[in-house]
């Protein structure tokens, strides 16, 4: 084994094709989105052969390019249709009445269990999957832009052309939406183990 | 003295931006004392878990496959690329 591994473009199709797909498809939720992604990621991997260092495996080195295109793309995709504009007057929005008004929580939360066991359990992704289906699109991509692929928040900001506050609020949202979604949907069944 | 549904939005923001002083302040004080926001925020911690999962294995999310269209569709404008191109790859004539 050398220290450095070498590119293989004319494989790269064959070999990472499907996951990478899967990839942006788990954040860009529509399939003509994720193919274009996939198709954006490895022309730039082309371009960009001559940074490779060697250091990261092949896989993980498309991947890194491959979330700059999910970004991209789910900028583009915005632009044709646009974010669902916010109440900003109230932060809060539906959630609101997830409390009560003392601003106490209105009901009591389950718990939820270690993240490394239930990330195995075929239930959870089951009920994550299905709770991200039911999510405006765009709230679900904001979602996982940030928490999966990880993208920087003020460069979401910028992409989007939306104030920080704003991106804030539509994630609070995001996240309650889901936490409230999966509490129902898998947590309830897997019993609250205190 | 903040109350749970400000801490809810703090803890959730905190996950974007870092907290002021105060704001730091604010939320640790209240989870001292409260169990139900503690619960709250090991469940915004769950989600931190999703990123290192999902990019080892994308598939429990998404068993979806490329369609053989879509493959060839990107395999031509690989292949167009690389002949254009040939920028330090392996098969270049």
């Amino acid at each position: 084994m050398s220290g450095t591994s070498k590119l293989e473009p004319a494989l790269w199709l064959e070999r990472y094709g499907t996951y990478l797909f899967r990839y942006a498809l788990n954040t860009l939720r529509d399939e003509r989105l994720a193919e274009d992604a996939v198709q954006d990621c490895l022309l730039a991997a082309l371009q960009a052969q001559a940074g490779y260092s060697g250091q990261a495996n092949e896989r993980t080195w498309l991947t890194g390019i491959l979330k700059h295109k999910i970004v991209d793309i789910v900028r583009r995709d915005s632009r044709e249709k646009p974010l669902e504009t916010v109440d900003m007057e109230n932060p809060y929005g539906e959630f609101e009445a997830s409390f009560d008004e003392t601003g106490h929580w209105g009901h009591v939360l389950a718990e939820w269990g270690n993240p490394e066991t239930a990330l195995e359990n075929r239930r959870f992704w089951q009920a994550f999957e299905a709770c991200l289906a039911a999510m405006p699109r765009r709230l679900a991509q904001l979602f996982m832009l940030r928490e999966v692929v990880g993208a920087d928040s003020e460069k979401v900001c910028q992409e989007m052309e939306i104030s920080p506050t704003n991106l804030w609020t539509m994630l609070y949202r995001g996240r309650m939406s889901l936490r409230r979604c999966l509490e129902r949907n898998w947590a309830d069944g897997e019993g609250a183990q205190c | 003295m903040l109350n749970c549904k400000e801490v809810s939005l703090l803890v959730s923001r905190s996950r974007d931006r870092r907290l002021s002083w105060s704001e730091r302040w604010g939320v640790r004080l209240h989870l001292w004392i409260c169990e139900q926001c503690r619960r709250y925020q090991r469940q915004m911690a769950f989600f931190g878990w999703l990123a290192r999962k999902l990019e080892a294995d994308p598939s429990p999310m998404a068993g979806a496959e490329l369609s053989p269209e879509a493959r060839e569709r990107i395999q031509k404008a690989i292949e167009a690329h690389r002949h254009d191109g040939c920028a330090g790859g392996g098969h270049c004539h």
